[in-house]
């Protein structure tokens, strides 16, 4: 088990350093610090929200209205910001992450009590959190000369701490909050009751319960914390454009969400996968992105290659479970 | 007798009340809602919908998804007009090409399901963005014309009738439709692998081909939906019909199609699109934003599913 999530990691990696290299070749433009900026802050975005998504899909699971609940997060830190500036930073913040949890609990709500499948439960709500992006915006945009500095400087500047540290100095706060919450979310998948849950969930949905593992539980946290990594992206987002518009804001999102957690190794089959996997999948995906754009390869292609990489990784994922079941001596 | 037919067609008669409520309530807040001429001008925009909820029917009865049919309406488009108008294919052509590079398409998701073993869910979700991401690759953000011949037809009415052309279509499609499901014996091999595919498997239903066919099939309506929204808007856009999937699945699953499979009717469909349409247009009336408009669609979904999932309950399953 462990050899196949270490080959996941290793190709993953490879894959990164190859698309790096081929890059740099091509146009040394590549390796601006330009760019690697725009990699650096576009890359805890996807990562944190994909985080609580590993949650979800592990326990074969999918929430497809991740992207309605950072935009509603987003647009709705952004509007408390601009109307109550006495607010801070940090309790908007919480305010757009608890938001976040609630949404969550929604859809969790939905498909771990009232048993509607997820796909239906979150397909109705992408619909419905969008419909209330809009309705508490009115329709408008927050600029951001509205926004207080504080909430850019996230994206521009580092802890004051590391300010004399070489190379260290230059990582933008929103890039140390993703490590943490990918740390964090690492140590709790690995070391706690929850999380071994989770892949006992996954594993054997039949057994877990048997086992007297709290099921609905289990699910319904899941979604939270997928609302949650979706509200703190949408403060994140509110950080790093400064601009929040209703219809923009993580429009289309849930699609890159969902193909960096499967592609970094989180099986559709449930039960297998983690933070190391994903977020290595979501520096590619970042790489990728800006390799695209560097290469003037229209980023009309960008959709079509995630199509494309999504459907090869569920198909791997596919040959790797089959050939351990082969082994495990079950019946394919 | 009455009995009988409340357990039998119970989701099937809530869809038809809900579309006579909603009708009736729009009617009294918006007299145009009397207006025939009104009502079937308004629902040209609904066949292309109700084309892709027929196929849909058939998926989510047999206990699968297709999200990916959207998108194939609008691959199908892209390619369709590329050919027309960069190289020379006669337009009259597309009538035929359409439906067939839609099957294909659709049988590339079939393969994938029954083949490769994958869920549709996720298969479909994978090709939804392929398909809509090669249809960008070939459009970016142009659109192509429709040749002038074929545009329009939503305009043309049977003599002496309201009634469009598209509309015709929808009629006969979902007659053929209903026979298939309720009185062949594919209909009900589709209806058994939903109830229980392991089962139908058995059997010795060839499950791996309907799967197969199921969406080819659920390709060939994307294809023909996508010939009814290019002679309507007259171009070809790479975000044609973005979204729509929730109007559909919402349309087959209110109209009483578990969602688990195994059970629906294009009866219940077809209301439930009606449903759809009065209530999105009644909306639109009343100055609601597209936006919100999805939202009550989507909350239509989440509830239509909440309320079989307790009567399943009350019923003991």
């Amino acid at each position: 088990m462990k050899k196949l999530l270490a080959r996941r990691e290793l190709s993953l990696l490879v894959a990164i350093i190859l698309i790096v290299g081929i890059a740099i070749t091509l146009q040394p433009r590549f390796a601006s610090e330009q760019n690697i900026r725009s990699i650096l802050l576009w890359v805890p975005l996807l990562a944190v929200a994909a985080m609580g998504q590993t949650a979800v899909i592990i326990t074969r699971g999918i929430d497809v209205s991740v992207g309605s609940i950072l935009g509603l997060a987003g647009m709705t830190t952004a509007i408390l910001l601009r109307d109550y500036p006495q607010l801070g930073v940090g309790g908007a913040a919480v305010i757009g992450i608890g938001l976040g949890a609630v949404l969550g609990a929604i859809n969790g709500g939905l498909i771990a009590f009232a048993k509607v499948p997820p796909i239906v439960a979150t397909l109705g709500t992408l619909g419905i959190y969008r419909g209330l992006t809009f309705i508490v915006s009115g329709g408008r945009q927050v600029d951001d000369y509205q926004l207080p500095k504080d909430l850019m400087n996230w994206s521009l500047e580092g802890p004051a701490l590391l300010a004399k540290v070489p190379f260290l100095n230059t990582i933008p706060w929103v890039v140390w909050i993703a490590i943490i919450v990918m740390l964090l979310s690492h140590l709790g998948m690995t070391y706690t009751r929850y999380g071994r849950d989770v892949y006992a969930l996954g594993g054997n949905p039949d057994a877990a319960a048997l086992r007297g593992i709290p099921v609905n539980f289990v699910t319904f946290m899941a979604y939270v914390l997928c609302g949650i990594g979706g509200g703190f992206a949408g403060v994140l987002y509110a950080s790093r454009y400064g601009t929040v518009n209703p219809s923009g804001i993580g429009n289309g999102f849930e699609l890159q969400v969902i193909a960096a957690v499967v592609i970094g190794g989180v099986s559709v089959f449930g039960g297998t996968g983690g933070a190391p996997g994903v977020a290595l999948s979501c520096l590619l995906l970042g790489v990728v992105n800006v390799a695209l754009s560097v290469l003037a390869i229209a980023d009309t292609w960008q959709m079509a290659i995630y199509g494309l990489v999504l459907l090869v990784a569920i198909i791997a994922d596919e040959r790797f479970a089959r050939s351990a079941r082969k082994r495990a001596g079950e019946a394919v | 007798m009455i009995t009988r037919i409340r357990s039998r067609f119970g989701p099937e008669i809530v869809a038809v009340v809900l579309l006579l409520m909603a009708f009736g309530f729009s009617a009294f807040r918006e007299p145009r809602f009397l207006d025939a001429e009104y009502l079937f001008d308004r629902s040209t925009l609904y066949m292309e919908a109700g084309i892709l909820a027929l196929s849909m029917t058939f998926v989510i009865i047999a206990g699968h998804i297709d999200l990916s049919v959207t998108s194939i309406l609008a691959l199908v488009g892209a390619i369709c007009t590329t050919l027309v108008s960069k190289h020379g294919l006669p337009p009259a052509a597309m009538i035929i090409i359409a439906p067939v590079v839609g099957g294909a398409l659709g049988a590339l998701n079939g393969l994938l399901v029954s083949k490769g073993k994958l869920p549709s869910l996720v298969v479909t979700l994978a090709t939804m963005a392929l398909f809509r991401g090669v249809a960008q690759i070939l459009l970016g953000d142009h659109s192509l014309p429709m040749p002038k011949e074929l545009v329009g037809i939503h305009k043309i009415q049977l003599p002496g009738t309201y009634f469009h052309i598209p509309m015709v279509l929808l009629i006969i499609l979902a007659v053929v439709a209903a026979a298939v499901l309720h009185r062949t014996v594919w209909g009900r091999w589709v209806t058994a692998l939903g109830t229980n595919a392991e089962a139908a498997r058995h059997a010795g239903i060839p499950t791996g081909k309907i799967l197969i066919q199921l969406f080819t099939l659920s390709g060939v309506a994307a294809g023909i939906g996508s010939l009814l929204m290019l002679s309507r808007l007259g171009v070809a856009r790479f975000d044609h019909a973005r979204g729509l999937e929730l109007d559909v699945i919402t349309a087959v699953v209110l109209g009483g199609a578990s969602i688990f499979g195994g059970r629906g009717t294009i009866f219940g469909t077809i209301t439930a699109l009606g449903l759809v349409g009065v209530v999105q247009t009644g909306m639109g009336v009343a100055g609601v934003k597209a936006e919100v408009q999805v939202a009550v669609i989507g909350l239509l979904l989440i509830v239509s599913v909440l309320f079989s999932n307790i009567t399943a309950r009350k019923r003991g399953r």
